[in-house]
C-alpha cells in the first residue's frame, strides 16, 4: 500500500493550530503508520515537495513569502485545506485590515511606539515585504476544504486527516466548522 | 383553558401544523416546535425584519417572505429547507460576516455568540465574498458597558428594547448604506449619555460580542435575550402592579 504524502504550512499565523495538531497525542503514532508528513514547521525539511496529496496551510497570506509559498503549495498539492481560522478567514493576522498602509503601521509599530532606537527591519531577501492587505488563504489560491477553528481542537484535525486518509474532504458540516 | 382564537392549517416543508390567526410564520413554527433560523426577531420587541435570515419560500408564488413578518394564512405551504433557501442564508450569513470585523477568536462572546451559532447552523465553513475591513471606533466611555461596533450586524435588536420596553430611545442607527452605525443619543459617547438610564437591556439582547460589560475577556461575556420576553410577557399581565393599579 502507498503511504500518503501530507505537509502543513505555517504562513500568516502564529503556529496554534500546529500547536494543536501535536495535541493529537499518540494518533500521531497511528498517523505515521501510513502516511509521512513530507514538509512542514516541525520537520526539518527546507523545500516544498512534489507530489503531495493534501496540503494543511495554516496562517493567512500577509507576506510576499506566504504569498509564494502558497503558489508553490497549489502547484505541488493535490489538495489544499485551509487550516485554523486564520487560514480560512484572515482572522487576527488581518486586524491590521482596517489600518490600511502597512508602512504605516510598521512605522507606528516600530519607529513611534519603542522608547529608542526604533526601525522598521529592512533585510531585502530576508524580512519580506508585507502585502497592502491580509488576505484568507482562498483569495490567492484555490482551496478544497475548510477547517476552521482558532486552533481547530486535535479532535477536529485528527476526523479531517482520517477522511484525508480515507480519500474523502473533510467533515464540513455542524461543530466541525465553528469559528474561533 | 381552551384557546379561542380562530385557527388556521398550514405545512411546514410538507408538514402539518395549525396556525393561528394574526400570528406570524416564524412564531407559529416555534409553538409548532419547527425551526426557522432568525437573528433579528427577538421574542418580547417589536418586528423588525432586517436581516432577512428567516426567509421562507411559500408554495404559491415562490416569492421569498420573512417568517418574522409574515402572517399565517389558511392553506399557507411554507417552505424552509429548500437548495434555494439554504443558499440564500449561508449569502446572508456571509455578507453580515464580511460587511464587518467579526473576528470570533478575540471575542468577549465567542462560544456563546448567536451569530457564530448561525454560521454552524447554516453550514457556512468560509466565506466567498471579499471582506470589507471597515475601520470603526470601539465606544468604551460608559463605566458599566463596551460598545464594538466592528461586531454590531445592525439587528437593531437594542434599539427596539431600548425603546420599547425600556422606554429610553438611547440607541439609534445613523447613516445610511455601508455607512449605517449604531449610536448612542445624538452621535455623542455613550458615556455621556444622560438619558441611558444603565440598565444593560441592550447588552442583555445583543447577539454577538457587539455589547458587553466592561472587563470581560474573550468568551466571557453571556447575553440574555430571553429576560426580554419574561419582562414583556410580564407587564402584558400587568403582573407588577398592584390590583388597584391594573384596573
Amino acid at each position: 500500500m502507498t503511504r500518503a504524502r501530507i505537509a502543513t504550512a505555517w504562513l500568516g499565523g502564529c503556529s496554534g493550530c500546529h500547536m494543536s495538531l501535536l495535541d493529537m497525542d499518540e494518533w500521531l503514532f497511528e498517523l505515521a503508520q501510513v502516511a509521512d508528513i513530507v514538509y512542514s514547521p516541525i520537520a526539518d525539511v527546507k523545500i516544498f515537495p512534489e507530489d503531495v496529496d493534501a496540503t494543511l496551510v495554516e496562517g493567512a497570506i500577509a507576506n510576499e513569502d506566504n504569498l509564494e509559498l502558497a503558489l508553490e503549495i497549489r502547484a505541488k498539492s493535490r489538495l489544499v485545506i485551509s487550516f485554523g481560522d486564520c487560514a480560512v478567514t484572515g482572522n487576527v493576522t488581518a486586524m491590521r485590515n482596517p489600518l490600511g498602509d502597512p508602512q504605516q503601521i510598521l512605522q507606528s509599530v516600530y519607529v513611534d511606539a519603542p522608547d529608542r532606537d526604533g526601525q522598521i527591519p529592512v533585510e531585502p531577501g530576508i524580512v519580506p515585504p508585507l502585502l497592502p492587505q491580509v488576505l484568507p488563504v482562498h483569495k490567492a489560491i484555490r482551496v478544497d476544504a475548510f477547517l476552521p477553528g482558532c486552533p481547530p481542537p486535535a479532535d477536529r484535525i485528527q476526523a479531517a486527516l482520517e477522511a484525508l486518509l480515507e480519500g474523502a474532504l473533510p467533515p464540513n458540516r455542524g461543530e466541525a466548522i465553528r469559528f474561533g | 383553558m381552551v384557546d379561542r382564537r380562530q385557527t388556521v392549517a398550514v405545512t411546514f416543508d410538507g408538514v402539518d401544523a395549525e396556525g393561528v390567526v394574526g400570528e406570524s410564520v416564524l412564531e407559529c413554527a416555534r409553538r409548532n416546535g419547527v425551526t426557522i433560523p432568525s437573528l433579528c426577531f427577538l421574542e418580547g420587541l417589536s418586528v423588525w425584519g432586517g436581516c432577512r435570515i428567516c426567509v421562507v419560500e411559500v408554495a404559491e408564488d415562490h416569492r421569498l417572505r420573512p417568517a418574522c413578518a409574515t402572517q399565517v394564512v389558511p392553506d399557507m405551504e411554507i417552505k424552509i429547507e429548500t437548495p434555494r433557501l439554504r443558499a440564500y442564508r449561508k449569502s446572508i450569513l456571509e455578507l453580515l460576516f464580511a460587511e464587518g470585523n467579526h473576528v470570533c477568536a478575540v471575542c468577549v462572546s465567542n462560544g456563546k455568540c448567536e451569530l457564530q451559532d448561525m454560521a454552524v447552523h447554516c453550514g457556512m465553513d468560509h466565506v466567498r465574498y471579499d471582506y470589507r475591513s471597515p475601520l470603526r471606533e470601539i465606544d468604551a466611555s460608559h463605566p458599566k458597558y463596551v460598545f464594538d461596533p466592528n461586531r454590531c450586524i445592525l439587528c437593531t435588536r437594542c434599539v427596539r428594547v431600548c425603546d420599547e420596553i425600556e422606554g429610553a430611545h438611547v440607541w439609534d442607527v445613523s447613516y445610511r448604506g455601508e455607512q449605517a452605525l449604531l449610536v448612542t443619543e445624538m452621535n455623542k459617547p455613550w458615556g455621556e449619555s444622560l438619558s441611558c438610564t444603565w440598565c444593560g437591556k441592550c447588552v442583555a439582547v445583543c447577539p454577538t460580542g457587539s455589547l458587553a460589560y466592561q472587563g470581560r475577556a474573550i468568551g466571557e461575556m453571556e447575553h440574555d435575550p430571553v429576560m426580554i420576553k419574561r419582562l414583556a410577557v410580564a407587564r402584558s399581565r400587568n403582573e407588577w402592579l398592584y390590583p388597584e393599579e391594573s384596573k
